[in-house]
């Protein structure tokens, strides 16, 4: 497989005051980032690509010599992938709030020297790309040829698309929706209750204590994987499997197969993730709903100029097809340019992180032909 | 199984009489629309702006691919989320009769389309009947390969019935095209004749006033 090699982290770091949704104006913010392939002369062959709730600016290629495992999106992205790197110019950001470089509540306050905390300020999914466009204003970028991401991604594109109508030619959304729905909301409820009832989660203030919450955390990452799967990739992954065992151990100790990979999964992401994070970013997923925030779904999407390709996976109940279908209803009736495509999968919501060989297919075609191909304007 | 007939040989006729009768620059929407060939064909040589909606993946992709926009969906669950009057033509093609619903996809058709085009092959060709004479069994022909068991084609209907359907239903027939293996017939009014020796149709239609 071609591989974009060896890639690096960058940091930009926006000067001015940021005004949020909230209202509250907010700076320094510094933004972890990571380009792939070059700009063109026109500034005009970007691609945006969004990561999803706990992801990071590594989308594609390797973080050194020796790193065994590439980016999250690295089936993707790369010379000769669907998001051709000899192409284009593919970009990627930590999101704001998030903890793999971008500000976030584990970031130093300047004033005080001292971690944010839960003195962060609150943002939205808004707040979130506005801060993505003034990092590609700092590259030159003059407009997106596109701009992808799924779950969370996709929400982000999504707006990208609505915010900035006339820099975005065309927008890639996968597994996401307009709006969580209320079951949706309950489990990210959940999460962040597990993570506030720690003990150790100080009301967001830990950052320099020995016991973090860890525990709080891992449970919320292990409801999370829940809700990443579904009940046929449950069965296919463990079944009822036992984990190194052949009898039940009559204790409460780990029995099943899918116990121990929950709480694996647990684990390893406490190494890797904040628990105010999680907090803030759970929040602002939560508060998007196009909806509500223009009156109509109609009105959200009535003034964007770009093509929309639309992915849902049949087994995915979290963003289930039907709110992609909404989208491609309300799309459709503003007689916008869009493609929407619904995979057949037994994956669940994951399947956006798995399911490569369709999603190669149809992603490639779509940016190979959204140019020459140009419809309805 | 490919379950649109898309393979049968009368394919190209049809496909390049339907291109003949749309005008230059339409705004086109195809049921069903499969591979995309039909869409593809109109907007090279009519300029249409075009979209598709389909029910398989696979052939989604194949649309995809050629650079049609394409939704994937269920044109048995309608067309809400169109607009009345919002395209030129609607077109069925070859689809009518694999439907579950035919009368409500047909007011849709007709309530989205100023004009809606409908092919579908006609069930009292004389050779089915002949067949169903002679063999006692359900016809097959090469438009019509499928056993009645493993047949997408539900509510097959003959030139007579639309006629009658369209009459019914107050739905205005515009041209009616009838194709035989060699000959192209046309003509509005209800004619015996077409009915027994034409083996597809394809009509133009729009709602009366």
């Amino acid at each position: 497989m071609n591989s974009i090699g060896i890639v690096k982290t960058q940091y930009y770091t926006i000067d001015e005051n940021i005004k949020l949704e909230s209202g509250v104006e907010f700076s320094p913010v510094t933004v972890a980032y990571e380009t792939y392939g070059t700009l063109n002369q026109n500034a005009d062959n970007a691609i945006l690509i969004i990561h999803a709730l706990t992801g990071d600016a590594h989308a594609a290629g390797y973080k050194s010599k020796d790193d065994k495992k590439a980016g999250w999106w690295d089936e993707l992205i790369g010379p000769d992938k669907p998001f051709d790197t000899n192409k284009y110019f593919v970009v990627c950001t930590n999101i704001f709030g998030g903890c793999s470089g971008t500000t976030g509540p584990s970031s130093i306050n300047p004033n005080t020297g001292k971690p944010y905390g839960i003195t962060f300020p609150v943002f939205t999914i808004e707040d979130t790309i506005k801060i993505q466009k003034k990092v590609l204003d700092y590259l030159g970028v003059k407009s997106l040829y596109s701009v992808a991401g799924g779950s969370m991604g996709g929400m982000q594109a999504m707006q990208f698309s609505i915010t900035y109508p006339d820099f975005v030619k065309s927008a890639i959304l996968i597994a996401t929706t307009s709006k969580l729905s209320p079951q949706a909301i309950a489990f990210n409820a959940v999460g962040r209750n597990s993570i506030i009832s720690d003990p150790a989660w100080n009301s967001g203030d830990y950052y320099d204590k020995e016991i973090k919450p860890d525990r709080g955390l891992s449970i919320a990452r292990m409801i999370g994987h829940i809700t990443y799967l579904c009940e046929e990739a449950m069965y296919n992954k463990f079944g009822r499997r036992l984990q190194n065992k052949e009898h039940y151990d009559f204790n409460f100790d780990i029995d099943f197969q899918v116990e121990s990979y929950l709480k694996h999964q647990g684990e390893i992401f406490v190494d890797r993730f904040d628990a105010n994070s999680y907090l803030y970013i759970t929040k602002a997923v939560d508060y998007f709903d196009l909806e509500n925030k223009y009156g109509s779904l109609e009105n959200a999407f009535k003034l964007t100029k770009s093509k929309f390709l639309i992915i849902s996976f049949d087994s995915d109940w979290l963003f289930p097809s039907s709110q992609a279908k909404e989208i491609v209803n309300t799309l459709m009736r503003l007689n916008k340019d869009v493609s929407y495509c619904e995979i057949k999968s037994p994956c669940g919501h994951d399947a956006f992180l798995l399911e490569y060989d369709v999603q190669s297919k149809i992603i490639g075609s779509f940016l190979n032909n959204h140019i020459k191909g140009d419809n309805n304007g | 199984m490919d379950n649109h007939y898309t393979q049968s040989k009368g394919l190209h006729v049809n496909y390049s009489l339907i291109s003949e009768m749309i005008e230059n620059g339409s705004k086109v929407l195809d049921l069903g629309c499969g591979n995309g060939y039909l869409l593809e064909l109109l907007k090279k040589t009519k300029n249409i702006i075009g979209n598709g909606i389909e029910i398989s993946q696979e052939q989604v992709i194949s649309c995809i691919e050629k650079g049609l926009s394409v939704i994937q969906g269920d044109i048995d669950e309608g067309l809400k989320q169109f607009a009345d009057k919002s395209y030129d033509y609607v077109i069925l093609n070859q689809t009518l009769q694999s439907v579950c619903n035919p009368e409500f996809v047909l007011d849709e058709m007709l309530r989205v389309g100023k004009k809606c085009i409908v092919s579908f092959p006609n069930f009292a060709y004389w050779r089915i009947r002949f067949r169903f004479f002679i063999t006692g069994n359900m016809p097959k022909s090469k438009v019509l390969p499928f056993e009645w068991y493993n047949t997408p084609n539900i509510h097959l209907l003959t030139i007579k019935d639309f006629f009658e359907y369209a009459q019914k239903h107050n739905i205005k027939i515009l041209q009616g095209i009838y194709t035989t293996r060699a000959t192209v017939r046309k003509g509005i009014q209800y004619n015996i004749f077409s009915n027994l020796l034409a083996e597809e149709v394809i009509f133009i239609i729009s709602n009366k006033n």
